[in-house]
């Protein structure tokens, strides 16, 4: 059994401040990473960031994750452990994880849980095919092992992640045949649109794909037209040749620990799924386990930073290594996040945190037949 | 196919880095750091296993271990998640069929 005060699990932005914080204190922190490198989402995206100045924006994620990363090594009372994927959450609360093909226990005082967010799939036929895969993939063939997915892609979704994935994958070489949205409208920012526009590639709205075609991997795709009632207009079917179909339709959080450590969780679709109830410090229902980031619901890079930051900062308080300035500072972090939030996105967003606030959820927890 | 020129990434390759893995029984040059996953789509190889079912062929979805797409057989030990587990001089790694054997 390994003991620490403070263990995160999940080594993306929201889980490294939340290390950082935590250590900052005096604390020993233990931060898990299923990966070979810390950085979450972030080590793969080239382009430069959208959001508040002073959290980064016009910074490549790229050079985030590294200064982020330099940060952790800095902290002697932080142990890095990469290639460890957490497996379970025991009642104890002790973590099971797997590191180097051994399993391992880890108890610590508080638990932050910082695991991102999974892509979400798009039912059509032979979507399991080779060549279709989700746009985090593509991604990290690309940006991380500089290797090309393909010669010709279907991007589907116009977010800013499916527009901003087709920009990357013309960098690299390859030709976007057609970016199609089953929304009427372009969801991602128009800066993001008309680049991908100015170099030629279409953006087909209120259009869907209907089938993958290829025997052993994608050849291309039946595409066709939406009705305003999102239904497929019949005869409207366009084949399309390309060897990748990416999907970029949205984010879904990764809230299976938190389910298992039997934490309430509640599907909330402003948030993207299945998103714990929490106080305002990011606690969650379990005095042990605090979230930050995706996992708490899908927004961005700086918002999970900052829910790290306060998430870190409160649990070490709780387990005596407080600061002076502890409530200022968590006021500090509070305000700006409400800042970050203040755009129509951020409604929606304030909107979904609002339902999940602990005291505000009434209705029925979305697992409690599982216990 | 591996990029070659990149208007941001500095993708010099590292000869001493290069490395040889076995996949179905043929060699497959690599580089150090790699997935095995990402080294077989360098090589043109998109099908890494077939599914437990209807043995459909499976190739890489996410990439960050989280949909078991990608499950081989590597040195022997069934799903392994190859777009999370880094490929290594002399690996033997096969197509994987069904749900993969337990190994004692
Ligand atoms: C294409 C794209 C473009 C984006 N552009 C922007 C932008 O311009 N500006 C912006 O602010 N945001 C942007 N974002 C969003 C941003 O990347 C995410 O919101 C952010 O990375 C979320 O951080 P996180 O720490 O919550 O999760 P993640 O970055 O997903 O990190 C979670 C980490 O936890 C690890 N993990 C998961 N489960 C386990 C487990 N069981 N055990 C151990 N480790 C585990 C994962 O491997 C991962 O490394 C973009 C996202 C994408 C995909
Ligand atoms: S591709 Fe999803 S787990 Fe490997």
């Amino acid at each position: 059994m390994i003991n620490t005060d403070i263990l995160v699990i999940g080594g993306g932005p929201a889980g490294m401040t939340a290390a950082i914080k935590a250590s900052e204190s005096g604390a020993q922190v233990i931060i898990i990473e299923r990966y070979h490198e810390l950085g979450g989402q972030l080590i793969k995206q080239t382009h430069r960031f959208f959001g508040s100045k002073k959290e980064q924006a016009g910074i490549r994620g790229i050079s985030i994750a590294q200064e982020l990363t330099e940060k952790i090594e800095n902290h002697s009372n932080i142990r890095v452990m990469t290639e460890a994927t957490a497996e379970g959450y025991y009642e104890d609360e002790v973590v099971t994880i797997s590191h180097e093909n051994k399993f391992k226990k880890i108890k610590a005082k508080k638990v932050i849980i910082a695991t991102g967010a999974s892509e979400n799939m798009l039912a059509f036929e032979n979507n399991d095919l080779p060549g279709v895969y989700g746009a985090g993939a593509v991604q990290t063939l690309m940006n991380l092992y500089g290797i090309l997915p393909g010669e010709k892609v279907i991007m589907v979704g116009a977010g800013n992640i499916g527009l901003i994935v087709s920009y990357q994958l013309l960098q690299a070489g390859v030709d976007v045949e057609a970016v199609i949205e089953a929304a009427p409208k372009i969801g991602g920012y128009l800066v993001h649109a008309s680049k991908i526009r100015r170099a030629g590639v279409p953006i087909y709205t209120s259009h869907s794909i209907k089938k993958a075609i290829g025997e052993n991997s994608v050849q291309g795709a039946e595409v066709v037209e939406l009705n305003d009632n999102w239904e497929m207009k019949v005869g409207t079917e366009k084949v399309i040749e390309a060897d990748i179909i990416c999907l970029a339709v949205g984010l879904n959080p990764l809230s299976d620990l938190l389910i298992q450590a039997e934490c309430e969780v509640v599907y909330t679709p402003e948030l993207g799924g299945d998103v714990p109830i929490r106080d305002e410090n990011l606690k969650t229902t379990k005095d042990h386990i605090f979230v930050a980031g995706d996992v708490a619901g899908i927004e961005e890079a700086t918002a999970a930073m900052l829910e790290g930051e306060i998430a870190g900062l409160k649990a070490v308080s709780e387990i005596g290594y407080s600061n002076e300035n502890i409530f200022e500072e968590l006021n500090r972090l509070k305000t700006e996040l409400n800042k970050l939030r203040s755009g129509p996105v951020g409604k929606v967003i304030k909107n979904g945190i609002e339902k999940v606030r602990r005291g505000n959820y009434v209705g029925k927890n979305r697992y409690s037949h599982l216990r | 196919m591996r990029i070659e020129n990149h208007p941001i990434l500095d993708l010099d390759r590292d000869e001493e880095k290069e490395i040889t893995f076995t996949y179905k029984g043929k060699e497959i040059k690599a580089y150090e750091g790699e997935t095995i996953a990402a080294a077989l789509y360098a090589a043109g190889i998109r099908v890494l296993k077939a599914s437990s079912k209807y043995e459909r062929p499976r190739g890489l979805f996410c990439a960050i271990g989280n949909c078991s797409s990608c499950h081989m057989v590597v040195d022997g030990i069934p799903n392994v998640k190859t777009c999370i587990t880094k490929v290594k001089e002399g690996m033997v790694v096969e197509e994987e069929v069904g749900k993969g054997d337990i190994v004692d």
